[in-house]
C-alpha cells in the first residue's frame, strides 16, 4: 500500500523546505533540453549563430533553417557538446564552421556538406556518412567513420579506438580518412572498403598505431607512414609496399589534407608509406565444419 | 500505534517498542534493482593542491551531458567538504521511514560517538519527488569499543556500513567516509545537485554521475556514487564479469546486497587498495589487466610481475564495458576497460585534473585546458593530492597526468 | 546344456552379397574376429556374437557392403527387469564372474549439463566478436597466493613495479582443456605419441596415467603430467622429473575406491620397460595407496614428490564421491596445487560394471560444491580445480568453468577423435582401432601424426567455440566466466539440485 502525500509530510524529520514539493525547476544550465535559440547574425550568404547553451535539437534546427534561407556558410560560435551537428544534412555547396568542441555523432548520415571543426571533436564522427568533407583541426575520439560509405574525414591530431571501423565502398563511393597523428587499437577494424591514411605526425617515437590493426579487415586499404610491427596486425592482414598507383593516390590525399591543415605536404611525403591490406576476402573459410 | 518486536542487528538486540503508524515509503534496501545498465555519463575533477571548488562546478559539468542520462539517477561525491568535522565518519543516511531511522540511530549510538547530527539540507526542486528521509551523522569510533572488537578502525566502520545496509530494513548508508559525502537520488544530475544545494559546498575533489537505468525504475540508494569508507565510485557501463567478481568478494567477507555491478567495483578497490595494500596504479592493472599478448612481449621481470598479478586477481578482473572514477581521500583515479568500450577523456589545467565521458563536459567548466587527451584502454588517470601518500606507491612513481 | 549361452548377440552383422567385392578387408580389420572368409563362396561369414559395433569393418569396406544393426530379437517387456539385467544374470550364472566394462557409465542418469543454459548479452552490454577482438583462454593451474606484494625498483629515470611475492610454479595452458590420464598399457604407445604431440602443439597438458612414460616421449616433457598411482608403475626420480607436474591418482570417476588390473597379455616388452615390471606379469594397482590411509599421509606424499621434483606443482586426482567437498578441502590443505575431480561418467579401460554404473556423483555437482567449499574456507586460490568425467563438448567445458572449474580434462572425447566408437570393449585388448590394445598388428593402425592432427583439430575447434560463448557473454577472458554461476540458468532441474549448483532457474533475471 503506498502512502498518500499527506502521510509523507507527517514524517517529522523532513528537511527545511522552501515551498511545497517540486515548486521550482533546477536552475538552467547548459545541456538541459530547452527551446531558447542562439543569437544569429548575417553577412551576405554567411550566418553566424551563438551556440552557447543552446540545446542540440534547437541548434540543429537553426542550422537547417539558415541553410533553407540560403546561407552557404554557417559559423557556430561557443559550441560545446551539442550532438549530431551536420547529422543528416545534405547539400554540396554548404559549409558549417564549428568553433568549440562539438558533441558526439558529428556529421552522422551526412551527404555533401563541408564541416570544419576548429577544436577537438568527440566520439562517433562521420558515423555512416555518405559524402562530404569533415575537417577537424584537433584530436578526435573513438569509433570515427563507422560504416562510412563516402566522403572524406581529415583529423589533424590523434584519434582513439576503432577508427574507420567497417568503412565500406559502394559503386563509385569510396570513403577516405586521413589522420595526422596517431591512432589507437582496432584501427580499420572490419574494414570493408575505402582508404585510411595514418601519418603519425608528432608521434615522438611512440607507436603510430595500437594493436589489432585491420582486425577483421576484408576490403579497402590502410596506408601508414612509418613502420608497424607484426604483433600489431590483425590476423587477416599483411604488409606490402605501395604500387606506383597507390603511391600517387596517397600523395593526392596527403596534398589535399595538407592543404586544409596548412601543412607542408612534401615534407610529410618524404617518409615511406606501407600498405596494410586483407590478404583474403574470406579469412574464416576454414573455421567452420558442417 | 504499531507494536514492534525485539530485533537483532549485527550482534545488537533492539528492544520491542510501540511506535506511531506513519505509513511506509518504498523500501530503499529490499527493492534492489536488476543491475545498473546503460549509457551513463560521469565526471571528476581534483585539485591536486587541495584548493576547494564549489560543487556547482560538478553540477554544471554533468548538466552538459544531460542526454547521457534519463533522469532516473544522479549523484555526486565531494571531498574536503566538511572542514569542521574532518576526522569524523560522516554517515549520509537514507531512510524509508521513521522505523528505519529509529533503528539506525539506536545502532549508530551504540557503535559510535555521534558528535553532530542533522538533516541533510535540501531545497525543493521540480522533478525531485518521493525522496527518503535524509540525515547525516558525524561519528567517531569509540576507542574502547574498538579494542573489544579487535578490529582495525576501517574494518569497524565497514562492519557498521554492512550491518546497516544488509540488516536494517529501510535504511541505506549513502556514504560513511571522512571529510566527504555522497549526494544522490532519482532525478537528473543537475536536479539532484540543486536539491542537495551543492553550490553551498566546497571540496577539492568532486565526482558526478547521471544514470540511464534501462530495466527498473531508479531508486535513491541505487544512484551513483557508491561508497565505502572514503572511497566513492561513479561508473558508466556494465560489468559482464559481475557473477564471479561478486563470489570473489564474498569469499573475502563482503556482503553484496545491492545486486549492482558498481557495488563490486567499489569493494574490489577496497580489497585491493586497503586490505591488500596495492598501489592504486597496480590495482588498476589488476582490474583492467593487460592482454596476455602484450604481457608476452614484456621484459622478463615485467612479464613475471604482470603474470602474477593476472593469475592472482583473475576473479577480480573487471570484464565488459566500463569507465569508472574512483574518489579517494587523497585523490582521484579514472579507469576504463581494457578494450575501451566506454568513453573517457582527461584534461589538466594548472593543479586541476579533469575526467569526463565527453570532452565538452570538461570544457564546460574549464574552457581552455593546458592539455587534454584520451586515456588508453586500461590505463588509469591518476590525480594525487600533493603531499598525500597514495596507497603504497612511492612519490617517485610518475602519475599518468604529468 | 553346458555349452549353451542364453545371451544372444547385441548386434547383427549382415553382408550385402550384391555389393561385396570379396576383398577380405573386413576379416583383416576386425580385432575380435567377427568376419571369417568362407573359402568356398569367397564371402565373409560374420559371427555377430563377437561384434561390438565399432564400425571398423564398416569404415574400411570399399563396397559399403556391411550393415551392423541392433539385434531386433524381442524380449518380453519389463521396465523393471530389463533385457540388459537379464543378460547380466545369464552371463554371471554362466561364469560366476564380476562383469567388466570399458569406457564410462552409460546409464540414463540425469545429465545435468544438458539442463544448464548459458547467458548472452543484448543491448545493455555488448557481445564481443571473438574472431576480430582479443579473446583469452590462457589459464594458469596451480597454487596462487592470497595477494600480490609489490616493490618499486629503479627503471631508467623513474621506477617500476616488481614482484615481491614469491610465486609457486604454475602450469600455463593456452586453452582450459587438458588431457585426462590414460596409461600406456591400457592404450597404445601411438595413442600416447598422438596425445603428446597434440598437447605440445596446443600448449596444453597430457597426462601419462599410471603406466609410466615411454622414453620416446621425453621431448614433450613440458606438456606432460606424470602420474603416481597406487601401483607406482615406472615411478622413479627421473620419471617424476620428466614432466612439468606430478599427479597423485587417488581415485577415478569410473571406479572410485577400486584398483586396477592390467592383464599380463598386455605387458609386452615396451610396456614392461616403461612400467618397470617383468613381461607377461599382471600389473595390479592396489585400491588405495598403501602409504596413504589418511589425509596427513597424503600431505606426506605430496611433499615427498615436491622435494623430489624441485617443487613442481602436484595434482591430486579424486573421484567425485558423496563427501567430495570436504575431501577436496582436505586435499588442498594437504598442499595439493591442483584438485582433479573425476565425475561418475569418467571413462576407464576396464572397471567392474557394477562400480562404473552405480558409484560416485555427477561432475557438475562436484564442481559446484567443491568450488563453494573452497571459497567458504577462503582457500579457493590455493589450488586449481580440474573437472573431468563426462565432458563431451565445448558447451560442457564452458558450463563446467561457469560452475567453478579452472579447466576441464577430457579422455573419452580424445579417443573418439582417434576412432573410438565407444564399443566399450577396451578390456578385451583387441581394439580394432588400435587404441586400447598392445597387439602390434592393431597398434600400427594409428598413425601418431594423423592422431595428433585430429586431436589438435578437435581441441582447436572446441576452443573457438568457447571463445564464441565468451564473446556472446561479453567477456574477453575465460577468468571472467570461471565460477560465474550468474551466467548459468537451469531448465528442468529440481529446486534442491539448483541450490546445490547455485544456479537460478531459467526465466529469472539477475
Amino acid at each position: 500500500m503506498s502512502p498518500d502525500s499527506a502521510t509523507i509530510r507527517r514524517v517529522p524529520t523532513g528537511p527545511a523546505r522552501r515551498g511545497p514539493i517540486g515548486a521550482e525547476p533546477a536552475r538552467k544550465v547548459a545541456g538541459q533540453p530547452g527551446t531558447d535559440k542562439g543569437a544569429v547574425s548575417h553577412e551576405g550568404t554567411q550566418a553566424r549563430i551563438d551556440a552557447g547553451g543552446v540545446y542540440y535539437k534547437t541548434l540543429n534546427e537553426q542550422i537547417r533553417e539558415e541553410m533553407l534561407n540560403g546561407a552557404q556558410t554557417v559559423i557556430l560560435e561557443n559550441v560545446n557538446g551539442q550532438r549530431y551537428i551536420g547529422g543528416g544534412l545534405s547539400g554540396e555547396d554548404v559549409r558549417v564552421v564549428i568553433n568549440g568542441v562539438p558533441g558526439n555523432d558529428l556529421a552522422t548520415f551526412m551527404t555533401g556538406p563541408t564541416l570544419i571543426v576548429n577544436e577537438n571533436a568527440q566520439d562517433g564522427v562521420a558515423n555512416t556518412m555518405n559524402s562530404g568533407l569533415v575537417v577537424i583541426n584537433g584530436d578526435a575520439g573513438d569509433v570515427l567513420g563507422y560504416g562510412m560509405r563516402g566522403g572524406r574525414l581529415y583529423v589533424r591530431g590523434d584519434v582513439g579506438y576503432r577508427v574507420g571501423i567497417h568503412m565500406k565502398a559502394y559503386e563509385d563511393q569510396r570513403p577516405a580518412m586521413v589522420i595526422g597523428g596517431k591512432a589507437r587499437d582496432f584501427f580499420g577494424e572490419y574494414m570493408a572498403g575505402g582508404e585510411l591514411v595514418l601519418l603519425g605526425l608528432g608521434s615522438d617515437g611512440e607507436d603510430i598505431v595500437g594493436s589489432y590493426l585491420g582486425t577483421g579487415m576484408h576490403g579497402g586499404v590502410i596506408f601508414v607512414r612509418g613502420e608497424v610491427a607484426e604483433h600489431q596486425l590483425g590476423k587477416e592482414v599483411s604488409i606490402a609496399p605501395l604500387s606506383a598507383a597507390e603511391q600517387s593516390r596517397v600523395e593526392e590525399l596527403v596534398r589535399d589534407f595538407a592543404g586544409w591543415m596548412g601543412l607542408d605536404a612534401e615534407e610529410i611525403l618524404e617518409r615511406r608509406f606501407i600498405k596494410i591490406f586483407p590478404y583474403t576476402h574470406r579469412p574464416y573459410g576454414k573455421l567452420y565444419a558442417y | 500505534m504499531i507494536d514492534r518486536p525485539a530485533r537483532k542487528y549485527g550482534g545488537l538486540t533492539l528492544p520491542g517498542t510501540r511506535i506511531p503508524d506513519v505509513g511506509r515509503r518504498p523500501s530503499y534496501t529490499v527493492e534492489a534493482e536488476e543491475g545498473i545498465l546503460g549509457n551513463c555519463g560521469l565526471m571528476g575533477v581534483c585539485d591536486e593542491a587541495g584548493e576547494r571548488m564549489s560543487g556547482e562546478l560538478a553540477v554544471r559539468s554533468m548538466a552538459s551531458m544531460h542526454d547521457r542520462g534519463n533522469g532516473l539517477g544522479g549523484g555526486f561525491a565531494g571531498y574536503g567538504i566538511y572542514p569542521e568535522h574532518p576526522d569524523h565518519y560522516a554517515f549520509h543516511m537514507m531512510y524509508a521511514d521513521e522505523d528505519a531511522r529509529q533503528d539506525t540511530e539506536f545502532y549508530l549510538a551504540r557503535q559510535f560517538a555521534i558528535d553532530h547530527e542533522e538533516p541533510i539540507p535540501t531545497r525543493a526542486v521540480r522533478g525531485i519527488q518521493d525522496e527518503p528521509l535524509l540525515h547525516r551523522y558525524f561519528c567517531r569510533v569509540d576507542a574502547e569499543r574498538l579494542q573489544e572488537t579487535q578490529l582495525s578502525e576501517a574494518d569497524y566502520v565497514v562492519h557498521a556500513f554492512m550491518d546497516i545496509n544488509s540488516g536494517i530494513d529501510g535504511a541505506f548508508v549513502a556514504s560513511a567516509g571522512r571529510n566527504m559525502g555522497a549526494f544522490k537520488g532519482v532525478g537528473f544530475p543537475e536536479e539532484i545537485g540543486e536539491f542537495y544545494r551543492l553550490d553551498e559546498y566546497a571540496g577539492w575533489t568532486w565526482t558526478g554521475h547521471g544514470r540511464f537505468p534501462t530495466n527498473t525504475p531508479g531508486w535513491w540508494g541505487g544512484a551513483h556514487p557508491f561508497c565505502l569508507l572514503d572511497y566513492s565510485i561513479v561508473h558508466n557501463g556494465e560489468i559482464s564479469s559481475y557473477g564471479i567478481n561478486k563470489r570473489y568478494l564474498e569469499s573475502h567477507g563482503y556482503q553484496l546486497t545491492l545486486r549492482t555491478d558498481t557495488e563490486v567495483v567499489t569493494y574490489l578497490f577496497d580489497l585491493m587498495l586497503r586490505r591488500h595494500e596495492l598501489p592504486v596504479e597496480i590495482a588498476c592493472r589488476a582490474l583492467a589487466a593487460p592482454f596476455w599478448k602484450d604481457i608476452d612481449l614484456m621484459a622478463a621481470d615485467d612479464k613475471e610481475f604482470y603474470t602474477a598479478l593476472r593469475t592472482v586477481y583473475g576473479p577480480g578482473l573487471l570484464n565488459g564495458p566500463f569507465a569508472v572514477v574512483l574518489g579517494m581521500a587523497d585523490g582521484m583515479v579514472a579507469l576504463n576497460d581494457r578494450i575501451k568500450l566506454r568513453p573517457l577523456v582527461a584534461a589538466r589545467d594548472g593543479n586541476r585534473v579533469y575526467v569526463a565521458s565527453e570532452e565538452s563536459a570538461i570544457r564546460e567548466i574549464c574552457p581552455k585546458p593546458e592539455k587534454s587527451w584520451m586515456p588508453r584502454a586500461g590505463e588509469p588517470v591518476i590525480a594525487r593530492l600533493r603531499g598525500a601518500a597514495f596507497g603504497a606507491a612511492p612519490q617517485s612513481v610518475p602519475a599518468e597526468v604529468n | 546344456m553346458a555349452e549353451v549361452t542364453f545371451t544372444r548377440p547385441e548386434f547383427r552383422v549382415r553382408i550385402d552379397k550384391e555389393l561385396c567385392q570379396q576383398c577380405g578387408r573386413c576379416a583383416h580389420q576386425c580385432g575380435w574376429g567377427v568376419h571369417k572368409m568362407d573359402e568356398e563362396t569367397g564371402y565373409p561369414v560374420p559371427d555377430s556374437s563377437k561384434c561390438g559395433a565399432c564400425h571398423r569393418c564398416v569404415t574400411f569396406c570399399p563396397a559399403q557392403a556391411i550393415l551392423v544393426e541392433k539385434n531386433p530379437l524381442a524380449y518380453k517387456g519389463s521396465d523393471s527387469f530389463s533385457p540388459e539385467l537379464r543378460k547380466a544374470v545369464w552371463r554371471q550364472a554362466e561364469t560366476g564372474g564380476v562383469l567388466l566394462a570399458g569406457m564410462g557409465n552409460d546409464k540414463p542418469y540425469l545429465r545435468i549439463f544438458d539442463h544448464l543454459l548459458l547467458d548472452a548479452c543484448q543491448v545493455t552490454n555488448p557481445s564481443i566478436d571473438p574472431l576480430r577482438e582479443p579473446m583469452e583462454l590462457r589459464t594458469f593451474l596451480g597454487r596462487k597466493p592470497d595477494k600480490v606484494e609489490v616493490e618499486y625498483v629503479p627503471d631508467g629515470d623513474g621506477v617500476k613495479p616488481k614482484l615481491k611475492t614469491e610465486m609457486d610454479r604454475l602450469l600455463q595452458i593456452e586453452t582450459p582443456i587438458v588431457f585426462g590420464g590414460m596409461s600406456y598399457g591400457s592404450v597404445s604407445l601411438n595413442v600416447h605419441r598422438s596425445l603428446a604431440m597434440a598437447a605440445k602443439e596446443l600448449g596444453t597438458l597430457m597426462n601419462t596415467g599410471e603406466g609410466g612414460l615411454h622414453a620416446d616421449l621425453q621431448p614433450y616433457q613440458d606438456n606432460i603430467v606424470v602420474q603416481c598411482a597406487s601401483g607406482r608403475f615406472g615411478v622413479h626420480a627421473d620419471y617424476l622429473n620428466a614432466g612439468c607436474a606430478v599427479e597423485i591418482k587417488i581415485g577415478q570417476g569410473a571406479k572410485p575406491g577400486i584398483g586396477g588390473h592390467l592383464p599380463g597379455e598386455k605387458i609386452n616388452e615396451e610396456v614392461s620397460v616403461t612400467r618397470m615390471i617383468p613381461q607377461g606379469t599382471d600389473a595390479l594397482s592396489p585400491a588405495p595407496h598403501h602409504d596413504i590411509y589418511s589425509i596427513e599421509d597424503l600431505r606426506q606424499l605430496i611433499y615427498a614428490l615436491k622435494e623430489a621434483t624441485g617443487y613442481k606443482p602436484v595434482s591430486v586426482k579424486i573421484a567425485a564421491v558423496h563427501n567430495v567437498a570436504a575431501i577436496a578441502s582436505g586435499v588442498v590443505r594437504a598442499g595439493a596445487d591442483i584438485v582433479y575431480l573425476d565425475g561418475f561418467r569418467g571413462g576407464t579401460g576396464a572397471a567392474p560394471t557394477v562400480i562404473r554404473d552405480h558409484v560416485g556423483i555427477p561432475i557438475e555437482l562436484a564442481i559446484s560444491v567443491v568450488d563453494q567449499r573452497l571459497r567458504d574456507e577462503g582457500i579457493r586460490n590455493r589450488a586449481s580445480v580440474i573437472a573431468a568425467g563426462g565432458i563431451r563438448s565445448s558447451a560442457d567445458v564452458a558450463k563446467a568453468i561457469a560452475l567453478g572449474a579452472d579447466a576441464c580434462a577430457i579422455g573419452s572425447a580424445l579417443l573418439v577423435a582417434l576412432g573410438c566408437h565407444l564399443c566399450q570393449k577396451c578390456h578385451t585388448g583387441s581394439c580394432s582401432w588400435g587404441i586400447c590394445t598392445q597387439k602390434p598388428e592393431l597398434t600400427r593402425r594409428l598413425d601418431p601424426e594423423w592422431g595428433a592432427e585430429r586431436i589438435v583439430n578437435l581441441v582447436t575447434a572446441w576452443s573457438h567455440e568457447i571463445a564464441e560463448i565468451l564473446g556472446a557473454l561479453g567477456v574477453n577472458a575465460v577468468e571472467s566466466l570461471r565460477g560465474s554461476h550468474e551466467r548459468l540458468r537451469s531448465l528442468g532441474l529440481d529446486q534442491q539440485t539448483q541450490e546445490i549448483l547455485g544456479v537460478k532457474p531459467a526465466g529469472i533475471g539477475h
